[in-house]
């Protein structure tokens, strides 16, 4: 599995996802989804934009106060039975991980879907120490058995379509009958409920993410539908939660305000099927429940972010709403970033945590349309954090030299107005010329990146100010005409 | 059709400074005669003052904003002293109306300044219609129409009924609307020649929309948007026109569609 | 404690341009934690007892539960009864030991046995603590009484609900968990918001119900 970003060549990866029509096939269906259901549940609830802001001013409150609610946090868990690990690298969350493995005797593991894993690379260091991981989500265990990392944070196999799933299913599963049925999606998931409900059992550690951390009692909250979260954490002997530490909230209460956002803006349900609060071990008279629950709270770059310009990113609950509503996500799906964090959330988190000179692109990889920043449902300005990564690369010397130049020739012109009349005026005059009557050029020195896909439309051969002062001078502007042709309202 | 005209005789006249936008200046003037056309029946009294230039967005959105300081400030000095500030463009009317302040958040003095430009600067439709309240323009236009949310003035000025509403009272178009009007046509700026295949997708996309809508002719209030749908018709062959809202609005629409060649 | 530990706890205090909070700085955060206060909760909830019943049963529905209304407990064996029958589902089932009240005598044909859920058992029987009719959701808490295993290991699942318990938004719910936790003594390790049969939408994004969790959600609607 790939775990070394690729987010450096994002152009050759985009290219390369553009010529995958079995691709461009599953994000049509991604596009068609989740932004309709979407529109239809928040339509749905009038309060859904007050509740932005409501939970953007939880997770303001908490990440100000992160440090306090930490340690409360922690001390409540070991109320109730479990432990608490720091992990400041993604280094040290894996070796913590492994060293509870090791001492739980584990052979099986299982694990829901987290991506916060993703990121520390959890699970090659798993499957490189003798571990058999087991991924339960649906989605998850799809592309382990591809090899392949996700490309969407809540549809990892959102790529693969169910043909491919098919193969995929024949030749990992064995002692099944080669010829069975597996075109409808029905049969592949019953396949694979059939596959992991041996490994639930058997596993002696099971691992989830957590999409809460409640510090008034210690809890995490996961929020699945399959239901694979809830039989990881039930039948193993331990629990591993692996969050990082921006995933924390005060109390319930802010949990369930954040939670109101987070189904409808992510599949576009009500709610989630299932929204786990689990708190501890299994009690002494309990008659199931792992013996024993463990946190591994991650920083891996998170304190850096705060205080900084970066800090609004820590607010992402993982909805997937920004790519989902993202028309270059759309067009390249989540591969072509190159890194765990795909579309407009990924652009801003990628650069954050592992370095822009790594991730130069992405920030860069947006019209700007701003609709990742409309649906965001904890309000992130997705948009201006992008900026404040261009700002910095522009600053240390990025990106292309010819862009640069004309960019900096353009300003230049653009702060002299007289002498930037003169020189559009030959310029609209020249295009004019060049293109004659066709009205639209083909190819445009210095225009590549235009021409190559579009022609470039004519410039009608003079200048508005060109045109406006001629005419002006003829028939001065002044009064307006006496018999408008408007209504004018109030 | 029937139009009053309720401006209070006492009230002096409105006095509107037109930013055309650099792209409108460059490519298609007819769209700034256009706007000033759709003022100046308004009741506005219109100016284009010589100082104008570009509102720096580019230079601000590839990370540049001492470029883009020093073009912005151009235009805090060129639009002093009208009521209002108007574009065809909602793009560049976001821009002034709230990325300047952005821009001068060092400088409390030129910050403050940014911040009434903005507070005084719409884009054209919107102006018409949301500030002097227009409400029906004697227009005609034959055809098929769709319009193109532009992104900017969708999210940024929230755009979206104005136009509508302006356009179903010009007598002979038909308007469509696009599966997806709201969804980006792939131009942003910069992002079409750094991502142009990326882009290309986009506007494919596009263009399959819209003609799948069955419209002959697509208005926007962007001409960087209206160029690209109309640089990658003109290269597919596609026989769709592309138009500013101002050109039809205003009657002016005797110019051929953009990137079409002279008749 | 750890090394790792202190340096996080440093790092974010750093980050934000200050020390560990003081006694003042603290206030706020212990209020907020002693006195959880409520958002704003959907104006969708604000119905009598009659209209929430109705919501939730619509919402449940519209989530692929399915729904059964009946008198009294004593009625609820035969409820469940009918369900397995029309379902063809095996006359056998797991019950939470916190349903043992139940009296089975009237539906002599359904093997019952109380306690966890293991595989292969088809079908598990429950009791919860809410019903949420904000969205059709069932709150059910872990215990002595309720092993979580019910919920989740068979492919049917059956639940219980007083008419009582049916209440408006999510908050409503957790003050039931938190009143019977606080009774108890101890929070229950695991509380499950449970908002139709478990679904999932991996491949090709269509929607197929019945993945890990169970393929069928009845909920049995208790009058008194």
């Amino acid at each position: 599995m790939k775990t070394h970003p690729t987010s450096a060549t994002f152009p050759s990866n985009a290219s390369t996802a553009l010529a995958d029509p079995i691709l461009q096939r599953a994000l049509g269906n991604l596009k068609k989804g989740f932004p309709v259901k979407r529109a239809e549940v928040v339509a749905d609830l009038p309060e859904f934009e007050a509740l932005r802001d409501v939970a953007r001013d939880i997770k303001d409150h908490t990440l100000n106060h992160l440090d306090a609610y930490l340690e409360i946090y922690e001390a409540n868990v070991v109320q109730s039975g479990g432990q608490v690990h720091w992990a400041r690298t993604a280094e040290e969350a894996c070796e913590t991980v492994m060293t509870i493995c090791r001492d739980a005797g584990a052979r099986i593991v299982t694990k829901g879907k987290s991506m916060v894993a993703e990121e520390i690379g959890l699970n090659n260091y798993l499957d490189t120490r003798g571990i058999e991981r087991v991924e339960t989500d649906l989605g998850e265990y799809i592309i382990q058995l591809r090899d392949e990392p996700p490309s969407h944070i809540i549809v990892p196999a959102v790529h693969v379509t169910k043909e491919q799933i098919g193969e995929t299913f024949r030749a990992a599963h064995d002692g099944l009958d080669p010829n069975r049925d597996l075109t409808e999606p029905r049969d592949i998931t019953d396949e694979a409920r059939d596959r992991l409900r041996q490994k639930y059992f058997a596993a002696e550690v099971g691992i989830t993410g957590a999409n809460f951390l409640v510090a008034e009692n210690g809890s995490s909250i996961i929020v699945t539908n399959e239901g694979n979260g809830d039989l990881t954490q039930t039948l193993a002997k331990v629990h591993i939660v692996v969050a990082s530490l921006e995933k924390l909230v005060p109390t319930m209460e802010d949990a369930i305000a954040v939670l109101r956002l987070l189904a409808r803006s992510s599949t576009g349900q009500e709610f989630s099927v299932y929204t786990t609060v689990s708190n501890g071990p299994k009690r002494p008279a309990d008659l199931d429940g792992p013996e024993a629950y463990h946190v591994v709270l991650v920083d891996n770059g998170r304190t850096a972010m705060l205080g900084t310009e970066n800090q609004d990113m820590l607010r992402c609950i993982r909805c997937a709403a920004c790519m989902n509503h993202c028309p270059v996500y759309g067009a390249v799906g989540g591969h072509a970033y190159g890194w765990v964090y795909p579309g407009p959330m990924g652009a801003v988190l990628t650069p954050s945590l592992i370095g822009i000179e790594n991730s130069g692109h992405l920030p860069h990889a947006s019209t700007f349309c701003g609709h990742c920043e409309q649906v965001c449902p904890m309000k992130i300005p997705l948009t201006k954090m992008m900026r404040h990564y261009r700002n910095r690369a522009y600053a240390s010397g990025h990106g292309s030299k010819i862009g640069r130049i004309a960019l900096g020739a353009w300003s230049y012109l653009a702060a002299r107005p007289a002498l930037y009349r003169w020189v559009t005026k030959i310029a609209a005059r020249g295009l004019g010329w060049f293109a004659g009557r066709r009205g639209s050029l083909s190819r445009v020195p210095l225009a590549g990146g235009w021409t190559e896909m579009r022609d470039l439309p004519a410039p009608e051969g003079e200048t508005f100010m060109e045109r406006y002062d001629r005419e002006s001078r003829r028939k001065p502007r002044q009064e307006p005409r006496q018999e408008p042709q408007s209504g004018l309202g109030q | 059709m029937s139009e009053t005209h309720r401006q209070a005789a006492e009230r002096p006249p409105i006095k509107v400074g037109l930013f055309v936008t650099c792209l409108v200046d460059l490519f298609r003037p007819s769209v700034g005669f256009a706007a000033l056309e759709l003022l100046e029946q308004a009741g506005c009294v219109v100016e284009a003052p010589a100082g104008q230039t570009c509102c720096g967005q580019p230079a601000y959105n590839s990370g540049d904003p001492k470029a883009a300081r020093a073009v912005a400030q151009g235009l805090l000095d060129t639009f002093e002293g009208y009521d209002y500030v108007v574009a065809p463009s909602g793009s560049c009317a976001g821009m002034i109306r709230y990325h300047l302040v952005e821009l001068f958040a060092d400088d409390p003095e030129k910050q403050h300044r940014a911040r009434h430009l903005g507070a005084r600067t719409h884009e054209l439709v919107s102006f018409l219609v949301d500030i002097l309240g227009v409400t029906a323009l004697s227009a005609r236009f034959e055809g098929v129409v769709a319009y193109h949310d532009s992104c900017s003035g969708l999210r940024e000025l929230d755009i979206k009924t104005q136009p509508r509403r302006l356009l179903a009272g010009v007598e002979g178009l038909v308007l469509k609307e696009l599966k997806e009007p709201e969804v980006c046509c792939g131009f942003g700026g910069t992002f079409c020649v750094k991502y142009p295949q990326i882009s290309d997708a986009m506007v494919s996309n596009k263009l399959r929309d819209i003609e799948d809508a069955g419209a002959g002719t697509v208005l926007a209030g962007d001409l960087g948007c209206l160029m690209n749908m109309a640089g990658k018709a003109s290269r597919s062959g596609s026989k769709v026109e592309f138009r500013h809202i101002a050109e039809v609005l205003a009657g002016t629409d005797g110019t051929p569609a953009i990137g079409r060649p002279n008749r | 404690m750890s090394a790792a530990r202190e340096q996080i706890l440093s790092g974010i205090r750093k980050s934000l341009g200050r020390g560990p909070l003081d006694e003042t700085g603290m206030a706020p955060i212990r209020q907020r934690l002693q006195a959880p206060s409520r958002h704003i909760i959907p104006a969708r909830v604000n119905l009598d007892a009659e209209g929430l019943v109705a919501l939730f049963i619509s919402k449940a529905k519209g989530v692929s539960a399915s729904v059964d209304e009946v008198a009294d407990m004593a009625a609820a064996p035969q409820a469940v009864a009918r369900y397995l029958i029309k379902e063809n589902l095996p006359a056998r089932l797991v019950q939470a030991p916190g349903l043992a009240d139940m009296d089975w005598s009237v539906a002599p044909t359904i093997e019952v046995r109380s306690g966890l859920a293991e595989e292969p058992d088809e079908v598990g029987l429950t009791p919860a603590v809410a019903g949420v009719a904000e969205t059709g959701t069932l709150l059910l808490a872990s215990g002595p009484e309720t092993p979580t295993t019910l919920n989740f290991v068979p492919a049917t699942h059956i639940v219980v609900l007083r008419r009582d318990q049916i209440v408006g938004p999510y908050e409503d719910a957790w003050d039931h968990l938190r009143a019977n936790a606080e009774a108890a003594g101890s929070q229950p390790r695991a509380a499950n918001f449970i908002t139709g049969p478990s679904r999932t939408g991996d491949i090709e994004q269509k929607i197929e119900i019945g993945v890990h969790g169970p393929l069928r959600l009845h909920i049995v609607i208790v009058e008194r």
